[in-house]
């Protein structure tokens, strides 16, 4: 695996940024000083859910409790995300930074960064950094000389099991249990791990919560939209000339994205990962923004040689392989629209039953346990919304002309 | 399981009870190292790890059947994971499971004779932009192409 | 009430931990809400669920038990609050804050529809050829939401084998709908820990420690997971051919025990109102359909309390006054399930079970020796059942050491809802059965036909206890227990608390009764003493008191505790109709208490027939060389390793 440092340049996450700077300036600070900023900056969780940081850290800091957690959400499985395997392996100091400032903000004492299994060769340097943060202070007892104020971090490695980015179910995975989500309300905020308050974040937040004690929420809220501030790091891949992570401000149009990333004829892009949207060419002027095409920041790209029934048939067949099997619509609702796909495959479809299972796929997404089952359909829904034409409209009622 | 076996196993699942604790939450770092160090968790580790904890062992067997990455029956000496998600499809993943499943005669999810290997699907593994990617036990290599593959294989003791 | 237990459920699983304030009428202690556009107020912290039937407003539910703690897995129970982008699972969603909600709307109906639809796309076999037929709640919902077709197909071919190891419990696995509820049940009600689910996905399946078949885990055949299945997809290992065929063949003499609890609950089976007792027409019902005579479980129950009293005696005066090791406190042996869990869980201690079989195991030698020999009839002309609430009897019969008579003692447990079954079977509805003839005759048939009240509150969690503490008191003191407790209803260990501690000082005592004058010369050595004693009932309340002794807590000082598996007692026993909720059990326990206090004879040592077989055939007494090798019996320290 390549480990040297890339060079990479973005307005905000990948611009300058010392080690220990942030723990130093926030320590420094009150903990509602603190708060203030994020308030200002208006960063939403970068998970994808879009949750204001302010009002969770707020929340988790109210909760009556003499311990509590915040976990860093590295459980990173969306397909077509990479985002958090970059910033971990190159920035590791913006994200534990940003966990220690989190732990100072909500009064907590310990931090668990959950690492996807597939991820299990950046234990070892993660261990190593936390090593040297320990030895710098920057962990451990009374950091940097402030009474009182004890963090520590441990890294969880991951089983493999993509429902687990889901933080009730990382939770209880952490507890020993199933990778199942649990009831919510009530939410980790108040009754997370152990029962005991925690804040999860993902790795992105918790590195853009480095820059903006740095740099203060209102430099942090000019980036992007007025509902989408700062900018987010993209994880593309796909056709195009130059795949990877960029760093854009929200706001940007997906055609604008494209052409960064050396994409060429292209047909559709899948914004989100799996569990996201499929926009067509004719949308491409619609821009990337949590009031527009919300993501977590994967974006898939096809040209016009992609076959898009293909495209959905694999999203399918990960949700049913994923789903907890928990809760009916999600155990069994991917399983119908699986095999609807197969359907359309073979030229053994009805429209009618098409269209029953995109009212199914709708009930799904209202009546799913968690966000997973609440997401699946999507791709369903918006690829065979999207591309009628390719999938079902052939001249001779077939398949794709086939 | 000859009797000294069991009580080498037994003593090592102690000594990670002494290490992460006898809690629940302990369990699947507990899990992990005996599944690092053995490649599957038996029957008998299973009931171990759950007297230890003082829970029951279905318990155990339920959480080892939920992740992908803990397995109760033992695989081959080497694990091979191939990235089976959209980007890394679309990169030529098939390709590589192709001339894997030609050259070690075995189809995917299956363990060769000799037992050095165990070939499976991964549920994206995070390297979409390196992609077709494939994992070897905790060792990921990337922009591979069916021929690359096979020398890596190659390579494994 | 008995609590929701909650001490192995995931979190998940487990009720929002809210701080319910004393009194709703704090400020704060409740919330105003709307359902329907209807206003109401309810205590902070009630689910929707609670909100909406409090208020009589209809929500369906699967995964949903009264006796267990929140799943919200299936959502069939979802409706939608205002303000939330998807619909909530009302189960498992606490009103804290204002909220308005609406159960009935197009999107709400559509999402009940839809579960329901997958559901039945996967539920292998029609319902006409299943147990639960008329009485599956998947088939009522079915019918509330007006299934006509399968909207998502209907699955041809079985995906699981049925597991029909256990001679108590069959999984098949192909009618689960993965509501969890037998999971909670094994795993959070129980603490036996044997069902859990195996898999995710689509591949998630309710299963054993490495998917064995049941016989070969640590299951203790409770059979509470099989009454709180809302589907076929559990039930008890069944019987009925087997027994009809030995009711067809007029070489075999079939003789019916019955214990005390199905009779209280049998008219569930025929639509009545829980609570009803039906003694008199299930015996005309049991002569009907050609069993040759029916005995009256309660009779050994009576003479268990002999045994069992005797021995707790002779064990009390060897630990007291010959200061010998005597392991103490002693506990009772009814219940099979609880015997089994013992076993398993706390090997170290079966030498504290009391060493008297069950009632049913001691009918069964005694018929096989003691009523063959009287009626002239060879024992192995006769097949010995039991009517039994219970489907953990179905293995204790079956029990390699269960032939004392020198045949198999009881051929078959037969449970509560297959003996209503037969009935129906054979034309029967038993509601207009006449009573059988009662005084001034018994109901049931010589030479064991008079039964005392307090073998028949054996049913209920306490009777054991109560049965026989009504011998011991007069044993003892020589008085009238009436002058103790009014009625002879000892209250302090009724009711339904999972686990009850009374302490009786004895401040005065009589003579020696002749029947145990051998193993006591008299009582002075009780005198001032205090009798310590518990009831528990239901395993995972066992745990906490196993637990508890094992540390030396109070528990441990006790003399005598009366363990059973079930919640409830026999009364909610595994083999008992279907569904169970605490209400049920109560209006079960009334009407068994109802009934033993019409009786004449309410004390064991009072009833005439016990005495007799002492005289006439166990002549060496209590405890005596016969009794030991027929009535008495042995345990198998099987510990928790599952080869």
């Amino acid at each position: 695996m390549e480990t040297i440092k890339k060079k990479r340049t973005g307005p905000v996450i990948f611009s300058e940024y010392k080690r220990g700077d942030a723990i130093t300036k926030a320590l420094s600070m009150t903990r509602e000083d603190i708060l203030f900023e994020l308030k200002d900056s208006k960063l939403k969780g970068r998970g994808g859910a879009g949750f204001p940081t302010s009002t969770k850290w707020m929340l988790t800091a109210a909760a009556k409790s003499n311990e509590k957690f915040l976990v860093c959400n590295a459980d990173e499985g969306e397909p077509g995300t990479f985002k958090d395997r970059v910033l971990l392996m190159e920035y590791p100091e913006l994200v534990f930074d940003g966990m220690v400032v989190g732990g100072y903000t909500i009064g907590a004492q310990k931090g668990i960064v959950y690492l996807r299994g597939e991820y299990e060769y950046l234990l070892k340097p993660l261990e190593d950094y936390l090593e040297v943060m320990r030895k710098d202070n920057l962990l451990g007892k009374n950091i940097l000389g402030k009474k009182d104020f004890s963090f520590e971090i441990e890294v969880f490695l991951g089983s493999g099991a993509y429902v687990c980015g889901e933080e009730t179910a990382l939770i209880e995975s952490l507890e020993g249990h199933r990778g199942e989500p649990r009831n919510r309300p009530p939410y980790p905020i108040n009754t997370g791990y152990l029962g005991r308050p925690t804040s999860v974040n993902n790795v992105e937040t918790l590195a853009a919560v480095s820059h903006i004690v740095m740099k203060g929420g209102s430099w942090f809220a000019k980036f992007g939209t007025d509902k989408s501030s700062g900018s987010k790091l993209f994880s593309v891949s796909g056709d195009c000339e130059k795949p990877g992570v960029y760093e854009l401000p929200w706001g940007i149009k997906i055609s604008e994205l494209l052409e960064i990333v050396g994409a060429k004829n292209t047909k559709a892009v899948q914004i989100g990962g799996a569990s996201g949207h499929c926009v067509p060419k004719s949308q491409f002027n619609r821009t990337m923004a949590y009031e527009d095409v919300a993501t977590g920041g994967s974006v898939m790209v096809f040209n016009e040689s992609r076959d898009m029934l293909h495209v959905l048939k694999n999203f399918m067949e990960f949700f049913v392989d994923e789903s907890c099997g928990q809760c009916t619509p999600c155990r069994m609702g991917n399983v119908k629209l699986l095999e609807g796909v197969e359907m359309i495959e073979k030229g053994e479809y009805t429209f009618a039953h098409i269209n029953k299972l995109k009212d199914l796929g709708r009930t799904m997404q209202l009546a799913s346990k968690c966000g997973l089952g609440q997401s699946s359909p999507n791709p369903f829904i918006s690829i065979l919304d999207n591309f009628k034409d390719e999938i079902f409209n052939a001249a001779n009622g077939g398949r794709n002309g086939k | 399981m000859l009797v000294v076996e069991k009580n080498a196993l037994s003593e090592e699942i102690e000594s990670y009870v002494n290490k992460y604790g006898n809690d629940r939450s302990a369990l699947l770092m507990i899990l992990h190292e005996i599944q690092k160090k053995h490649r599957h968790i038996s029957e008998f580790a299973q009931q171990e790890v759950a007297r230890l904890l003082n829970i029951h062992p279905v318990e155990v067997f339920s959480v080892i059947s939920f992740f992908a990455f803990l397995n109760s029956n033992p695989k081959g000496r080497n694990l091979v994971r191939i990235c089976q998600t959209i980007s890394c499809d679309m990169k030529g993943k098939s390709g590589l499971v192709k001339a894997i499943e030609r050259e070690l005669g075995i189809e995917m999810g299956g363990t060769t004779k000799d037992n050095k290997f165990t070939v499976e699907y991964a549920n994206c593994l995070g390297l979409c932009d390196m992609g077709p990617a494939m994992a070897i036990n905790d060792q990921v290599f990337l922009q591979l192409t069916p021929e690359k593959a096979v020398e890596l294989l190659g390579k494994v003791k | 009430m008995e609590n929701k237990k909650t001490l192995r459920a995931p979190v998940s699983q487990k009720p929002l931990v809210i701080e319910k304030p004393e009194n709703p009428e704090y400020i704060g202690g409740s919330v105003s809400i709307e359902i329907n556009e209807k206003k109401f107020t309810v205590p902070l912290g009630t689910t929707i669920l609670e909100a909406c039937r409090q208020n009589q407003i209809h929500i369906p539910t699967l995964c949903h038990h009264e006796d267990l703690c929140v799943a919200g897995v299936c959502r069939i129970c979802v409706v939608e609050v205002e303000g939330m982008r998807t619909l909530q699972a009302s189960c498992a969603f606490p009103i804290t804050a204002p909220l308005k909600i609406r159960t009935t709307s197009n999107a709400v109906r559509r999402a009940r529809k839809h579960v329901l639809d997958l559901l039945l796309s996967e539920h292998y076999g029609e319902c006409y050829s299943c147990f639960r037929n008329n009485n599956c709640e998947l088939q009522s919902l079915a019918k509330e939401y007006g299934v006509d077709h399968y909207n998502f197909g209907h699955i041809q071919t079985p995906r699981y084998e049925v597991d029909n190891s256990s001679y108590s419990v069959v999984r098949d696995m192909d009618k689960c709908v993965l509501c969890k509820r037998c999971v909670r049940t094994c795993i959070d009600l129980q603490e036996v820990g044997v069902l859990e689910a195996i898999d995710r996905g689509h591949n998630t399946h309710i299963g054993t420690f490495w998917d064995k078949p049941l016989a070969e885990v640590i299951c203790i055949n409770c059979g509470q997971c099989i009454n709180r299945c809302p589907t076929g997809a559990l039930r008890a290992n069944d019987p009925r051919d087997e027994i009809w065929s030995a009711i067809d063949d007029p070489k075999k003499h079939v003789v019916i025990q019955t214990a005390p609890s199905p009779r209280a609950a049998i008219c569930e089976e025929f639509g009545m109102e829980p609570g009803t007792s039906l003694t008199g027409e299930m015996n005309t019902a049991l002569r009907r359909i050609g069993f040759d005579v029916v005995f009256d479980t309660n009779f050994t129950a009576d003479l268990t309390i002999f045994e069992e009293g005797t021995e707790l005696i002779a064990r009390l005066y060897n630990a007291l006054v010959k200061k010998e090791q005597v392991a103490l406190p002693q506990f009772t042996s009814c219940s099979p399930g609880w015997v089994k869990y013992l076993e398993h869980f706390y090997p170290e201690y079966v030498d504290n079970l009391s060493t008297a079989k069950s009632p049913q195991q001691m009918f069964g030698a005694l018929i096989k020796t003691f009523y063959a020999k009287k009626k002239g009839i060879d024992p192995k002309d006769i097949i010995s059942v039991a009517v039994m609430p219970c489907s953990a009897k179905k293995f204790e019969c079956n029990r390699p050491e269960m032939v004392d008579s020198g045949f198999k003692d009881v051929d078959y447990g037969l449970t509560t809802r297959e003996l209503a079954q037969m009935i129906k079977e054979a034309g029967i509805y038993l509601p207009e059965m006449p009573k059988s003839h009662f005084m001034p005759k018994s109901h049931f048939d010589d030479p064991f036909g008079e039964a005392s009240g307090a073998g028949l509150i054996f049913g209920a969690t306490g009777g054991v206890m109560e049965a026989a503490l009504r011998t011991v008191i007069e044993f003892i003191t020589g008085k009238k227990v009436e002058n103790i407790f009014a009625n002879a209803d000892i209250t302090p260990v009724r009711g339904f608390e999972g686990i009850r501690y009374a302490e009786l000082p004895i401040t005065e005592v009589g003579p020696v009764p002749k029947l145990i004058a051998h193993l006591v010369p008299d009582w002075n050595w009780l005198k001032g003493a205090t009798l310590k004693i518990a009831v528990v009932h239901g395993t995972a309340n066992a745990k906490k008191v196993m637990d508890d002794i094992k540390a030396g807590g109070k528990f441990s000082e006790c003399h005598f505790i009366e363990f059973m598996a079930c919640p409830g007692g026999c009364i909610g026993g595994g083999g008992q109709p279907i569904p169970t909720t605490p209400e049920i059990r109560k209006l079960r326990a009334k009407a068994i208490y109802d009934e033993d206090s019409s009786l004449p004879v309410r004390k064991s040592h009072e009833n005439r027939h016990v005495v007799e077989i002492y005289d006439e055939f166990l002549t060496d007494g209590p405890c005596g060389h016969l009794s030991h090798k027929l009535l008495h019996t042995h345990y198998v320290k099987r510990g928790k390793y599952i080869a």
